[in-house]
Formats: structure tokens, C-alpha cells, sequence
């Protein structure tokens, strides 16, 4: 099945949309992609849209956690948005809720950002 | 009945999602819940991958073997690799120990193996290899939880 990742930019926060399996895998390509992405662009806020993601395991924990760090790096935050309850589960389960923000959807996560959609 | 199965696959990330899909379509004879499965996929996802990782260090030319037994509700699954081992299980078994930090790992493994399975042992050989060995029962009366 394999994963899919779209990125986009808009003001100072980078969306990052994910679609399918992330798991060891697919975390190692996801991760150079995702931190070029990161630091080409002016940005300093991530939203993670993970809507279409099927299924994640603990490599995939490790690829967020990772771009946290970054973004906590350059001043900003990690907003989650429309997460699957398996998925919710697992971050759950992490603690990753106490450091990274939940939001229903993708708009209103842009909106808690200073961004006008 | 009890029904069985054994697989045996190199030691590459792209059989993490072979190894998971097989292992959960072998259990849909046992009907389980959408969780129920998720938990199971996830559970072989993480211990195929620290075979993979930390068992062989990435290299590819190794086996690892799943054996996966189903009898009335109950799951028996044995993830086998024969690998480095491990020195400390205790300390790997700990949330967010990880012995490659720089690999980005969560270290969450073995925590996640042990919330979705009803029991779990680990028996380990320095330069022998690492068996998991964990069952978990299913839910019984689905009907009934589902109304």
C-alpha cells in the first residue's frame, strides 16, 4: 500500500498531508523529504494532516517526534489534525498529546495559527 | 480447531507490511473486531521492525520467522529472528528506551507490544537471536459489544 506525502506551504506554517502506511519502511524516505521541506521554506509551524493515514506504528511516532524538535527549534509548533481513532490511540498511548496540539480539521488548525483561510 | 502457521522472510523493511498483512488475514478466520486487528498488524509491525533494526542491524541477507497459532478465541504469536540479542531486556523493554537514537526511533516498541497483547516474553541470547513470544484473547460476544 505504501505511503504518500503532500506538502504545502502557506504563510509561516508548512501542511504536511499523509495518506497510507507509515511505518519503518516508509519513515526513512518520509523523513529527508519532510525535513527538506522544513527548512527550504520559511517556515515555522507544521500542521500534520493524517485523515488518510491507514495505519502507523512506532516508527512513525519516531519520524513526528523528530520533526517536533525541529520546529520547536525554530520558535514555533506541531498541530495534529483529523486523526483516525487507531491512530489516536497510538499517540495516545506515547504522551505525544502533552507536547503536540489536536485539532478537529485542517482549517481550524490553520486558524488557531494566525493564518486566514 | 487449532490452525497454524509458520512464514520465513529476509530481514528487509519492505516485508514489514508483508509480514503484518499476512499475520492479519490469517486471524480473520477468528473474526476480529476492527481494533482487535489493527492491534495485532501493529504488534508484528513493531516486532518485525526491531528484528530488523536491532536484531540483524539492517543488513538483509537474514530470516526472520513468524508462527502464529489460532485456537477458539486465543492468539499465540512467536516473532523469531536470530540475530545480536538483546543484553538488557528490562531496560529495552522501558518506554522510550532506545538503543539507536540517532535513528530517529520513538522507543516505543515494546511499550506498544505490551498494551495490545494480553501477555508478552521476550527470551534473548547475546549473538544468538530474540524470540517474542505473546498471545491475546479476543473478545468474545461481539454482538452483544456491538449493540
Amino acid at each position: 500500500m505504501g505511503l504518500t506525502s503532500t506538502f504545502n506551504v502557506k504563510e509561516d506554517v508548512l501542511i504536511v498531508r499523509l495518506s497510507g502506511e507509515l511505518d519503518h519502511h516508509e519513515a526513512e524516505g518520509l523523513r529527508s523529504e519532510w525535513k527538506d521541506m522544513l527548512y527550504q521554506n520559511a517556515v515555522k509551524h507544521i500542521i500534520l494532516n493524517l485523515e488518510s493515514v491507514t495505519f502507523m506504528d512506532s516508527s512513525g511516532l519516531g519520524v513526528v517526534l523528530g520533526r517536533y524538535k525541529e520546529v520547536l527549534q525554530l520558535g514555533g509548533e506541531m498541530v495534529v489534525c483529523s486523526i483516525s481513532p487507531p491512530v489516536k490511540r497510538l499517540f495516545e498511548m506515547s504522551g505525544i498529546f502533552k507536547i503536540v496540539r489536536l485539532e478537529e480539521n485542517e482549517q481550524f488548525a490553520l486558524k488557531t495559527l494566525g493564518v486566514a483561510s | 480447531m487449532k490452525n497454524e502457521m509458520f512464514i520465513e522472510f529476509s530481514s528487509i523493511s519492505e516485508n514489514e507490511s508483508f509480514a503484518r498483512v499476512t499475520v492479519g488475514s490469517f486471524i480473520t478466520q477468528l473474526d476480529p473486531t476492527m481494533n482487535e486487528l489493527t492491534e495485532i498488524k501493529t504488534v508484528v509491525s513493531e516486532a518485525v521492525t526491531n528484528a530488523i533494526i536491532h536484531g540483524y542491524n539492517n543488513e538483509a541477507h537474514h530470516k526472520i520467522g513468524i508462527t502464529c497459532t489460532i485456537q477458539d478465541h486465543d492468539i499465540e504469536l512467536t516473532i523469531k529472528d536470530n540475530g545480536i540479542g538483546i543484553n538488557d531486556i528490562d531496560e529495552a523493554r522501558q518506554p522510550l528506551y532506545t538503543s539507536k537514537p540517532e535513528l530517529e526511533r520513538s522507543g516505543m516498541g515494546f511499550t506498544i507490544i505490551e498494551n495490545f497483547m494480553d501477555s508478552v516474553e521476550v527470551i534473548s541470547h547475546p549473538n544468538h537471536g530474540t524470540t517474542v513470544y505473546m498471545t491475546k484473547q479476543l473478545a468474545k460476544n461481539k454482538t452483544v459489544m456491538n449493540q
